[in-house]
């Protein structure tokens, strides 16, 4: 079997001449911006941090309103000790002390107002931290154990070559959507992206259960993840290639997302350092420091994240904003690298949609595709295809998508997300994902070897306006390192939106640490990725061989 | 201007035909997909003749099947062209009048840039115990709904969203200190009517603040458009409204444009 790899299949070309220069300063300021983030992170925590914890150590169910005993078990212990101090200490300490059968039995009591919490010190200090951290340690041995079978599933059926072809299903049915997630990766799909229910990221709890009813999407639950992923298995073995299933670990319970995609066997979330903030008014420091936990977790589990620089030209002139995806890449992967993600985690995204009435907008798409290229040569790019442009002439949006799929075989993309002509009008039917599909596998067997021969004219046009963006990226990584990316967020710097640091939803669920804060989850979490050298994540990918 | 509005052209005619590539013939072109298989050679030409039953149907005759293709082993998708037969009667069309213009993102800022000279402050909440916000949210959130982003997308409108569960004095009260044009209220739960209940507690709350209120708009896939006067409120917009559709009537509501042609 030829070697798997979630970078491009082949070294990526050299096609542009990028001022070196230019790149490592991008990167230092990238840096440089980020630091302060990462410091704040490392201080505080969420309420929904605290309740990945308790997810991890294996607390599932509901009460019988659907709100999830993880919730009525971290808002008792919050109304008890805070959770300055962590989740872990005084729920493991009231466990012990009183002699609960289980985290369920304790959340169960603790709701009903039946347990005194307090924070322990001395033995019962000493005896609640080891039983936390075996619990926790649990949770990552089955994260482990999901993230080894991928790999076996894998080396059993095969990994599909690049680019990946990435197909949303959504009915808001789990039973509507597996048959169609089926068929879809029977029609040549490789990764099937099943869309939340509206406005679910705005929920400050995961709810439970399969689930029949969504505003248009599914909703994200543990046992919507686990029903899906037995059947995209069911359908690896029998095409002989496996298939990879996508969510999304954003809004307020990123990281108990992240953690149920973790023991679930999700192989790609989405997980960008921004969305939440830009798009959802969801506030910055408790997006920062969920998505520093989440990402840790992505890391130990083998998962491929994938970040939403494609909304950035959604809402402003592809042309004109091409720079802030760029920097919005760059903060990423500061962010992702340093909670532990590889490059070969990174499917940092980007899109193509430049007004098809702008002069030489195929070019310049091939300008941006290619320099985000080769500024990440390592990381399995997710290229989007056009929205913004998408008019309801589904003839003409045919042709435009046409042309995404050549510039992402032209530029070497690594997921290309597949373009609907009927983008915008409604949900695709059966036969226009069809034609889609068919779209997408000419172009890959008309063109793949044209980028062999794609080597843009030292200093023309491609080159140019490629150096121009990085240029451009560079002067707004300056002024956001200078005056600090929180600043830059509240001054409307991405999208359009003003965003102030103490405003937006979930900052009453910020809480900075006390001395003597605990997190077994991420005790272990840190632990590995300090027992690693130099930049190697916690877990170097042995599904993604390279 | 085209040759059809050059005077003294004979009236146009008011029964017309599909046109093809000659005046009268009455060509379509359609694309379906029939769950049926397409794979043995006897599936096939089943497959054709009942993809030319439903053409026949819908009234194209002659048609033919100009592709077929499979789609997994149930489904067959098919392109047609045919003949329609059917007449339109252009003195039958009615075209619905909407009490105001739906217009694009640019045009809505423009109109309220010259109309108004200022932004448009839009408060928006969910009233009452109603924690689901995700009504106001997809008509309010960058993010947006059904394709369309929401008005906090608008450069001309500033978007104040004080989330779920807000009180009625609280929502007056603010509204009053962000000088709001708009009060946006949002109601998902209905359950003993508390959405009929809570729309009026707020109209009540406006009338007694003063005579110089917001405009009143509230929402939710329950409201029925016709309950505006009862509930006391400017506007009701019911289940599958597009944040366009908001911006748009905020636009033509409050910033009232003094010149000619909008919204034909």
């Amino acid at each position: 079997m030829e070697t798997a790899s979630t970078g491009p299949d082949r070294a990526v070309a050299r096609r542009l001449n990028l001022d070196p220069a230019a790149v490592r300063e991008a990167r230092e300021l990238a840096r440089r911006a980020g630091q302060p983030i990462v410091d704040m992170a490392r201080t505080h925590t969420t309420v929904s941090v605290e309740r990945a914890v308790l997810r991890l150590a294996g607390l599932r169910g509901a009460d019988e309103d659907g709100m999830p005993w993880v919730n009525r078990l971290a808002d008792a212990v919050r109304r008890g000790t805070g959770l300055e101090r962590g989740v872990a200490l005084p729920a493991w300490d009231a466990l012990l002390s009183g002699n609960y059968p289980d985290l369920g039995a304790l959340a169960r009591a603790a709701a009903a107002g039946e347990v005194q919490f307090r924070i322990p010190d001395g033995a019962d200090a000493h005896a609640a931290r080891g039983a936390a951290a075996a619990a926790a340690a649990g949770g990552i041995a089955r994260i482990d154990a999901q993230r080894a079978a991928r790999e076996a599933m894998i080396a059993q059926t095969s990994q599909p070559r690049m680019p990946w072809i990435y197909l949303i299903v959504a009915t808001g049915d789990i039973y509507e959507d597996i048959p169609q997630a089926q068929a879809a990766a029977r029609e040549g799909a490789d990764i099937i992206a099943v869309i939340r229910s509206t406005g679910q990221s705005l929920l400050d709890y995961v709810p439970e259960g399969a689930t029949r009813e969504g505003f248009a999407g599914t909703y994200a639950t543990q046992e919507n993840f686990a029903l899906m992923r037995a059947a995209l298995d069911e359908v690896s073995r029998e095409l002989g290639r496996y298939v990879r299933l996508t969510n999304y670990a954003s809004g307020l319970c990123m990281p108990e997302i992240a953690s149920l995609a973790g023991l679930e066997r999700l192989d790609m979330m989405l997980n960008d350092c921004m969305y939440g903030i830009i798009f959802r008014d969801i506030n910055p420091r408790r997006t920062f420091i969920d998505q520093r936990f989440s990402r840790q977790i992505h890391a130990r589990a083998g998962i491929i994240i994938n970040t939403g620089e494609d909304n950035y030209l959604t809402t402003a002139d592809a042309v004109d904003a091409a720079h802030t995806v760029v920097v919005s890449q760059l903060l990423n992967e500061y962010f992702g690298k340093e909670a532990g993600l590889a490059d070969s985690q990174l499917g940092l995204g980007h899109a193509f949609e430049i007004n098809p009435a702008v002069p030489d907008s195929f070019v310049l798409e091939l300008a941006h595709a290619q320099l985000v290229r080769e500024l990440f040569p390592d990381a399995p790019l997710k290229y989007m295809p056009p929205t913004k442009h998408m008019t309801g002439n589904v003839f003409a949006g045919y042709l435009l998508d046409a042309f995404f799929n050549l510039a992402g075989v032209m530029t070497d993309q690594s997921i290309l997300l597949i373009g609907m002509m009927t983008e915008g009008i409604h949900t695709p039917f059966l036969a226009d994902r069809d034609l889609a599909l068919e779209n997408v596998r000419y172009v890959r067997e008309a063109a793949g070897r044209l980028g062999e021969s794609f080597q843009p004219v030292p200093g023309g046009f491609i080159d140019r306006r490629a150096n121009e963006v990085l240029g451009e990226a560079v002067r707004l990584l300056r002024r956001i390192s200078a005056e600090g990316l929180l600043e830059a967020i509240a001054d409307g710097t991405f999208g359009i939106t003003r965003r102030p640091a103490d405003g937006g939803r979930g900052l009453d669920g910020v809480i900075e640490h006390a001395d003597g804060y605990f997190n077994p989850a991420r005790d272990i979490l840190e632990g590995a990725q300090r027992n690693l050298p130099g930049d190697t994540p916690p877990a170097a990918m042995s599904e993604i061989g390279a | 201007m085209t040759e059809l509005d050059q005077p003294g052209r004979p009236a146009e005619p008011q029964i017309v035909r599909p046109y093809g590539d000659t005046t009268g013939d009455g060509r379509v072109q359609v694309s379906f997909t029939l769950p049926v298989p397409y794979g043995t050679a006897r599936q096939r030409a089943r497959a054709e003749g009942a993809a030319l039953q439903l053409a026949a149907k819908m009234g194209l005759e002659p048609a033919m099947v100009v592709h077929a293709k499979g789609i997994g082993t149930d489904f067959t998708f098919f392109i047609v062209y045919g003949r329609v037969g059917h007449l339109v009667d252009l003195s039958e069309v009615i075209v619905a009048e909407r009490e105001f213009p739906l217009l694009a993102a640019a045009e809505v800022n423009l109109r309220i840039r010259s109309g108004l000279g200022r932004k448009l402050v839009v408060v928006g909440a969910c009233i009452g115990t109603d924690a689901h916000t995700v009504g106001i949210d997809a008509i309010l959130n960058v993010k947006g709904h059904a394709g369309e982003k929401g008005l906090e997308y608008y450069r001309e409108i500033r978007v104040v969203n004080l989330g779920s569960q807000v009180a009625v004095p609280d929502l007056v009260a603010r509204a009053a200190a962000e000088g709001a044009d708009a009060v946006l209220v949002s109601q998902v739960v209905t359950q003993r009517d508390a959405h009929i209940a809570n729309a009026r507690e707020m109209a009540g709350a406006f009338a007694a603040a003063g005579p110089r209120r917001p405009l009143l708009v509230v929402g939710g896939p329950r409201f029925d458009p016709a309950m505006t006067a009862s509930l006391g409120v400017d506007k009701v917009f019911g289940k599958g409204t597009t944040p366009g559709e908001v911006a748009s009537y905020l636009a033509y509501t409050l910033a009232p444009a003094d010149s000619i042609g909008v919204g034909a």
